[in-house]
This record gives structure tokens, C-alpha cells and sequence, in this order.
């Protein structure tokens, strides 16, 4: 990872969590999904976020992406809106992969020729070019993550928010793939990652993905979710041991 | 020996795998006929029957035409031009009753299903009406309105109403809850929510209350021409029909019931089921064999 962008001294930060924390339901029957989060995301930056399956990691990116509200704390935004990439892709059925990357830019009121472009830009940045009006039906559980993720990028392009950078979350956007449509998909997203410079917070519960795609991970423990510790990866390629362990340690810790 | 494999990218090689290849139609007259011959036969089967029942005389002439006389009796209304007029006066207030009942269903298809209060109370209200025959509300109807125009129409809303707000209703519930989310992160407020997300995705149970909804109209249309006879209502298919009984003329009661089965049935095939069928065939919905 060569072209790491720099960010400015002056550049803002476009995610910081103080001390958040998220709990479903009230009195004594209340889950307490998430409990004193701090977590910052630099501009440009990879984070993954790491953690064994129900400790709270959509629930964080939620809180992220404004679909829900912290109980606790206070998340500080100064990123354009957020793009957010689902575990599904989501794609609306009756469009075609075209027009679901046209969605939030028609929602947004752009004229038509120029969502027309844009469109066309983003589905030949996540290589699609050719495929704008097939239908979701029509193509691979791989494509049409592909297009989510075109269509989430479109959701930021927002001529309100310029000049701020742009932030990218992702809920185990490439968990129902198979493993090589996988191994692609992670080289194309750290391709995509290079070409636009956009902070990214990635979810996975699978650590070698959280280390070959992340210059930082970040390990959550389940129930109720906090930051357990960070790893600097992007010089200690060889950190999925180590942080193995410490997952298991993490999980291990409920059995008693 | 290894097989000769081009070097590739991965990346090449997994897009040409995936990208989807356009099956090859079979041939137009071929499908057309495929879908078009089991119906036919099935009247031509029905008809011989028929005629066959009439031959063996089991039935005295005047319970059972001949299907030759019935025929006789269309093609009469065809000739003289009075097919026209019934076919008219009975369509168009059809048409009529159903773009009014669309324009009440479709608001309080979606009351119903964004604020619960109104779910709660009318909800079960409209579902009720959806199973109480509209014919119900024709001596009402002419009580209220007298033998008019007035009274169809009020018979015809009965009807139609309830099934496509249902199906509108029903339709919405049936989104799955991650596209409205999923609407919302792409910055989608209130009405833009509704209208670029949720309402094309109710589409095809809206469809489905529309396609009833226009059954029940001309149902009901039907019986209420039927009872409410007057020389001021102009002469329509329940009309037509309601004479032959008078005129104790069996083949011109089976005529009548012919005519509102084709139209009935027509107007399905010809609009409602082509919309439907685009529809879920843009979302994959229909598989290859329909
Ligand atoms: N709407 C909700 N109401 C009540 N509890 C909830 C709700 N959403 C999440 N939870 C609870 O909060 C906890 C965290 O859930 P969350 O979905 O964020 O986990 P996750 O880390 O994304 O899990 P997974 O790896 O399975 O996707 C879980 O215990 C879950 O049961
Ligand atoms: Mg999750």
C-alpha cells in the first residue's frame, strides 16, 4: 500500500465516536448492543472493524449511517453522507443496474443527462461497463455487490457536501460470496479505495479479510460491544495470528 | 496432458463467466400458439358437449338452447349494430366506475398502510366489505340515488374499492424491510421514500388489487344492471340479459351470459395480464415455462 493519501493537518476527521453507546429496548430486559465506543476514522483511512457474529457491528455502522440513533454518547460526522454498502446487495428489482446507480443521484433532483454520466463513470469504476441495463436478476451475486457498492458511491456525490471528504461503510459486503469471487472483490475494492481516496470502515468477522484489506483494525467484543484493541496492520502483515488469537480470546471469554 | 489455457486475468475470466447470455427465443408463432391452443380446445370440447346434451333432447329446447341458436341470437346483435351499444353502455360505465374507485382506493390504500390508527380502524372494515357482495347494496343504492346512473356507480365503487386498496395495502406490507432502509442511506426523505422506493416495490401486489379490483367491478356492474332496469338507463349487457328473462327467451339469457363472460375475461387478457406479465418478468419474477 504505496499511495496512502496523507491527510493535511487541517483536513477534518470524518467519523469520531465519543464514548457511544446503543441499547435496544429499556428497563431490565434492555440489550446493550454497544457500551463506551471511541473510535476515530482519518480521512483516506481503511479501518476494519472486527468481532465474533452479534456484537454489534451493523449496529455501529448503522449509528454511522444515521438509520438509528445512539442511546449514549455522540458521534461526530464530518463526512458527506455516508455511503453504505449492505450485506445484500439490495438492489432495487425493477430498475436496471443503471438505475439503481441513478437512484440517489434522481433522489438528490440531478438533472438526467448528467446522472446519466455519473452513472456511467461508476459503473466503469467498479468494471461493469458494459452490463447498465441488465436487471438484478440477470446477474452474479459478485456484480451486483459491485453495483451496490457503484450505487453507494453515487449517495455521496452530493454538491452540498464538497470539500468534505467522503466516508465509506460497509456491512460484510462480501460474506455470502464465494472464495474467489471474494479474493477479487477485495482486490477491486482496494483498487477502488486507491482511485477515489475515500475513508473507509469495513465490517467483517473474518480476520485475514481485516487484515489484507485494513490499514487498521480494530477488534470489537460481543455483549455489549466494546473496542477491545487496535492493530497498526499495514506494516505487520503477518498480524492475523495475533489478532486470531486475541478473537478467540474474546469469544472464549462467554463460555464462562 | 494439461489442457491449453489461456493466461487471463481472474478478474476477466470470472466477469465473462458471469456476464449474463441472452437465452434464445423460441419461435413467435410457435409460443403464441402453445398459449393460445389449450384454451380454444378446451371450448371447442365444452361446445361439443354441449351440443350433444341439446342433440340427446335431455332438456326440453326452452331450458337448454342449441349452441347454433345461441350463436344465432350474437350474431343478430352483431349484424344489426345493437352489440355496439350494449357493449358501450356497459363498458364505459365499467371503465367509469373502476378509474373512480381507483382514485378513492389508492389514498386510502396507503393510509392504511403508513398510520396504524387508521389501520387499526378501517383496515378491518375494508377487508369485510371485500366479502360482502356488492349486489347487497343495490336496494340501498336505488333507494338513496333512484334508478340512475348515480346508483350504479355507487354499487361499482362498493365493489372495486375495497380489493385494490387491499391489494395496495398488501402490496406495501409485502416490501422487505431492507429497501426502505436502504432507500433511507441513499438519502431518500419521506415523499421520495414513497415514491422512488415504495411504491414500485408494492407494484406487483398492487397489480394483483387491480386485476381483482376490476373483476369485482364488473360483477358487480353486472348485477346491478341486472336489478335496476329502467328505459333511462339505456340498455346494457345486465339489461339485455334481465330481457331475455322476461321474454322467457333461454337462448337470448345464454347469449347474455357469453357477452359478460368475454368481456369480462377480454378486458383481463388484454390489459391486466400483459401489464402483470411485464412487471414480473422486469424483476425476474415469472419463470421461462409462463
Ligand atoms: N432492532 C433490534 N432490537 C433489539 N435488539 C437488537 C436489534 N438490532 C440488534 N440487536 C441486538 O444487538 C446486538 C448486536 O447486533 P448487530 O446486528 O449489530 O450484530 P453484528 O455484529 O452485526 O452481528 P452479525 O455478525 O451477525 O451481523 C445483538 O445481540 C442483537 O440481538
Ligand atoms: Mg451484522
Amino acid at each position: 500500500m504505496t499511495a496512502i493519501v496523507d491527510a493535511p493537518p487541517d483536513q477534518l476527521t470524518p467519523v469520531r465516536f465519543h464514548q457511544v453507546g446503543k441499547a435496544f429496548g429499556s428497563g431490565r430486559k434492555a440489550v446493550v448492543a454497544l457500551d463506551g465506543v471511541d473510535l476515530e476514522v482519518g480521512a483516506g483511512e481503511f479501518v476494519c472493524l472486527l468481532g465474533a457474529s452479534g456484537c454489534g457491528k451493523t449496529t455501529l455502522l448503522n449509528l454511522v449511517a444515521g438509520l438509528d440513533r445512539p442511546t449514549s454518547g455522540r458521534i461526530e460526522l464530518n463526512s458527506s453522507r455516508p455511503a453504505v454498502v449492505f450485506q445484500e446487495a439490495a438492489l432495487m428489482p425493477w430498475l436496471t443496474a443503471a438505475g439503481n446507480v441513478e437512484l440517489p443521484l434522481r433522489m438528490a433532483g440531478v438533472p438526467k443527462a448528467q446522472r446519466r454520466a455519473k452513472a456511467a463513470e461508476l459503473l466503469e469504476l467498479v468494471r461493469l461497463a458494459g452490463l447498465g441495463d441488465k436487471r438484478p436478476h440477470e446477474l452474479s451475486g459478485g456484480m451486483r455487490q459491485r453495483v451496490a457498492l457503484a450505487r453507494a458511491l453515487a449517495s455521496t456525490t452530493d454538491s452540498a457536501d464538497a470539500g468534505k471528504p467522503s466516508l465509506l461503510l460497509m456491512d460484510e459486503p462480501f460474506s455470502a460470496l464465494d472464495a474467489i469471487t471474494r479474493d477479487v472483490l477485495q482486490g477491486e475494492l482496494l483498487r477502488i479505495w486507491r482511485a477515489t481516496g475515500t475513508a473507509i470502515l469495513f465490517v467483517t468477522h473474518d480476520v485475514r479479510e481485516a487484515v489484507r484489506l485494513g490499514q487498521r483494525v480494530v477488534l470489537l467484543s460481543s455483549r455489549p460491544g466494546r473496542v477491545v484493541q487496535e492493530w497498526d496492520v499495514d506494516d505487520a502483515p503477518d498480524a492475523v495470528d495475533e489478532i486470531n488469537t486475541a478473537l478467540r480470546k474474546v469469544i472464549s471469554s462467554h463460555a464462562a | 496432458m494439461p489442457l491449453d489455457v489461456q493466461e487471463g486475468s481472474v478478474e476477466a475470466g470470472l466477469d465473462a463467466l458471469d456476464t449474463p447470455v441472452n437465452a434464445p427465443e423460441g419461435s413467435r408463432v410457435r409460443r403464441i400458439a402453445a398459449r393460445v391452443l389449450p384454451p380454444v380446445g378446451a371450448i371447442v370440447v365444452l361446445v361439443a358437449i354441449w351440443q350433444a346434451l341439446w342433440a340427446a333432447a335431455f332438456w326440453p329446447e326452452f331450458k337448454l338452447p342449441s349452441p347454433a341458436a345461441v350463436w344465432g341470437q350474437i350474431w343478430q346483435l352483431v349484424t344489426s349494430g345493437d352489440i355496439l351499444e350494449l357493449f358501450w353502455v356497459s363498458v364505459h360505465r365499467a371503465v367509469i366506475g373502476f378509474a373512480i374507485s381507483l382514485l378513492i382506493a389508492v389514498p386510502l390504500g396507503l393510509a392504511i398502510a403508513n398510520i396504524r390508527v387508521v389501520r387499526r380502524g378501517i383496515g378491518p372494515l375494508v377487508s369485510g366489505l371485500q366479502s360482502l357482495p356488492s349486489v347487497a347494496w343495490v336496494p340501498a343504492a336505488i333507494l338513496w340515488f333512484g334508478l340512475n346512473d348515480r346508483a350504479i356507480y355507487w354499487v361499482v365503487l362498493l365493489g372495486a374499492v375495497p380489493s385494490i386498496a387491499n391489494g395496495l395495502v398488501s402490496g406495501l406490507d409485502q416490501v422487505p424491510p431492507i429497501l426502505p432502509r436502504v432507500g433511507k442511506a441513499l438519502g431518500a426523505g419521506r415523499f421520495g421514500g414513497i415514491r422512488y422506493i415504495l411504491l414500485p416495490a408494492a407494484l406487483p401486489g398492487f397489480l394483483g388489487g387491480l386485476k381483482q379490483g376490476w373483476a369485482f367491478s364488473w360483477r358487480s356492474l353486472m348485477a346491478a344492471e341486472l336489478i335496476a332496469t329502467s328505459p333511462e338507463l339505456g340498455e346494457g349487457l345486465g339489461q339485455f340479459l334481465h330481457n331475455g328473462m322476461s321474454l322467457s327467451d333461454i337462448s337470448m339469457v345464454f347469449a347474455g351470459i357469453v357477452l359478460i363472460f368475454v368481456v369480462g375475461v377480454g378486458i383481463e387478457l388484454l390489459v391486466f395480464r400483459p401489464l402483470e406479465n411485464s412487471v414480473l418478468r422486469a424483476r425476474g419474477l415469472t419463470s421461462s415455462a409462463h
